[in-house]
């Protein structure tokens, strides 16, 4: 395209103090996370690292993970099982309601945190008398997972149509064995792309997790949000979060590398 | 025997399509829309003043009392506010980037730029408010450090800050989906633009504002809905001010069926703008 050398360069600089609005503040937290003093302040005065075998040895730290990590695979699993079923019947079948299920599937992630927390902490505890646990996490969580495997396995399912499974068919395999060994098989991708989304999405989750968590159950964000204000904590605080920066590099590699479907993994 | 099962179920498509609506289809309807329901009938509720538990039947004093207060207003309207801004500045910082990254770079550095703007969406919610925490605090953030020189001051935490914080949150959001557009977009339209004498400003706004309004819209979505439904942000950057969301979240404890009343307000927004976005027909064309 034809655009005037000054045209380029301020495009070119405007982008660049966009890039910088959005790597100055993670680089602040990565680097805040070597700063010697207690508190926070502005370089810092000395780097160290000694806050990172404090917080690699901080129990807290490693059990909020670990029920993190079990909400998230939980979750998962649940939105993989019921997202891909939601993705056959919109993409195969003719019904009624079909308008109205693709609306009720984006809803949960449409309307507020705030107002799915309540919604279901309010049915969970008030109207069906169950008291919060770990597995009133996985439901609220699965019930916002689901519309990314869907819309993922979606996308996919309309792009390969029906004339493969048709021809195993013709071929004499049967349904389950078509699945199998044809369908599954070109699906798997846009699965994973899926399932990495919903495992990114319930582990990053507060709002709906403040609600839904029994006592003594504390994923990561909720730990993170409790230790916040606390400020003997905040050497810690500050290595988990610059953790969790470095390693949201994995995703985007995996995502990049087998995303075929869309840029953004099915969140649109 | 699986041959027979297959076979069978080969032949009859209800049972098929029964087979696979049932679990996600009880799962919405039941769980999510169920527990949704229950909500918003709470809030004609009443609530015992002694005990504190709820008193069903129908009331609208909550109702009453949402509007007649002008706090309350004045909440909703700061709210729709500060989501009205992200939305703008979003759309502001992310034009010129989508732009650069689908026609101006090189096509083997596009892949690299989308990750160089995907990554943050996967970085934590928390640490990017903290970080902001870090960047805002007077006196001793980085933003004091870096442009004080030049005279500039960080606003402190308060509605500024959110504002900023709630920006950077959902940023990607908005330059995705304008991205996606600007790449379905011909070059050709904007070389012939240029070829019959349009400047380069004359031509985005007339060639390529309208052919990405519907991507527009489309991160409007994000960066509206998730800026009216927050409260984490506030109670981290927004020093006392308050959003929707944090009257909410104070009333779930003592009184549900107000908290309830409050979140019909998010709730109607994002249901007339849905509407209105379904008008435009931008979400067909997308």
């Amino acid at each position: 395209m034809t655009l005037s050398n000054r045209a380029r360069y301020a495009l070119a600089s405007l982008m660049g103090v966009g890039l910088a609005f959005i790597y100055i503040p993670l680089s602040v937290v990565v680097i805040n996370s070597f700063n010697a003093s207690r508190t926070f302040s502005w370089p810092p005065t000395g780097l160290s690292l000694k806050w990172w075998s404090k917080a690699i040895a901080n129990t807290g730290v490693r059990q909020a993970l670990g029920w993190s990590v079990a909400a998230g695979l939980s979750a998962t699993a649940i939105a993989l099982l019921l997202g891909t079923c939601l993705a056959f019947a919109v993409s195969r079948y003719e019904f009624f309601g079909k308008e109205v299920i693709s609306l009720l599937v984006v809803l949960p992630i449409s309307l507020p945190g705030v107002v799915t927390g309540i919604a279901l902490s309010n049915a969970f505890t008030k109207q069906l008398g169950i008291s919060t646990s770990l597995l009133t996490v996985i439901i609220g969580h699965a019930t916002f997972c689901i519309v990314v495997v869907y819309n993922n396995a979606l996308a996919r399912l309309r792009r390969m149509g029906t004339s493969l499974q048709e021809a195993s068919m013709d071929l004499g395999a049967n349904g389950f064995t078509t699945f199998r060994l044809i369908t599954l098989p070109n699906l798997a991708s846009a699965l994973f792309a899926g399932g990495l989304l919903a495992f990114g999405l319930s582990f990053d989750e507060i709002v709906v997790t403040t609600f839904t968590a029994g006592p003594g159950i504390q994923t990561l964000p909720i730990w993170i949000y409790d230790n916040l204000f606390r400020p003997n904590q905040a050497p810690v605080v500050n290595v988990v979060a610059a953790t969790l920066v470095v390693f949201s590099l994995i995703p985007i590699y995996l995502s990049q590398w087998l995303s075929q479907d869309s840029t953004s993994g099915g969140r649109f | 025997m699986n041959n027979s099962i297959a076979t069978w179920m080969h032949k009859r498509q209800k049972v098929r399509l029964l087979a696979l609506l049932a679990a996600p289809g009880l799962w919405l309807v039941v769980a999510y829309l169920g527990a949704l329901g229950a909500l918003l009938v709470t809030a004609f509720f009443t609530i015992d003043n002694f005990t504190g538990d709820t008193i069903p039947g129908f009331n609208l004093g909550n109702f009453h009392d949402m509007v007649s207060d002008p706090a309350y207003r004045n909440v909703m309207f700061r709210t729709l506010g500060i989501a009205l801004s992200v939305t703008l500045i979003c759309s502001a910082i992310a034009i010129p980037m989508a732009f650069f990254m689908a026609k101006v770079a090189k096509p083997r550095n596009q892949k690299f730029l989308v990750a160089l703007v995907l990554t943050p969406l996967w970085a934590s919610y928390l640490v990017k408010i903290y970080a902001w925490r870090s960047m805002l605090e007077p006196g001793t953030g980085v933003i004091d450090w870096l442009l004080s020189p030049l005279g500039i001051h960080s606003p402190g935490f308060g509605g500024p800050a959110i504002i900023i914080g709630l920006s950077y949150l959902w940023l990607p959001y908005m330059i995705l989906p304008i991205y996606a557009g600007l790449e379905r977009l011909p070059n050709s339209l904007l070389d012939a633009s240029g070829d019959l004498g349009a400047r380069n400003f004359y031509t985005f706004r007339k060639v390529v504002l309208p052919l990405i309004f519907p991507s527009l819209v489309a991160g409007s979505m994000f960066t509206f809905s998730l800026s009216l439904g927050d409260y984490i942000t506030a109670q981290i950057i927004g020093g006392k001010l308050q959003m929707l969301g944090n009257v909410v979240y104070q009333n779930f404890s003592i009184n549900l069926p107000f908290a309830a009343t409050i979140a019909t307000i998010p709730i109607t927004i994002m249901a007339l703008y849905l509407w209105l976005v379904r008008r435009t027909g931008a979400l067909a064309s997308l």
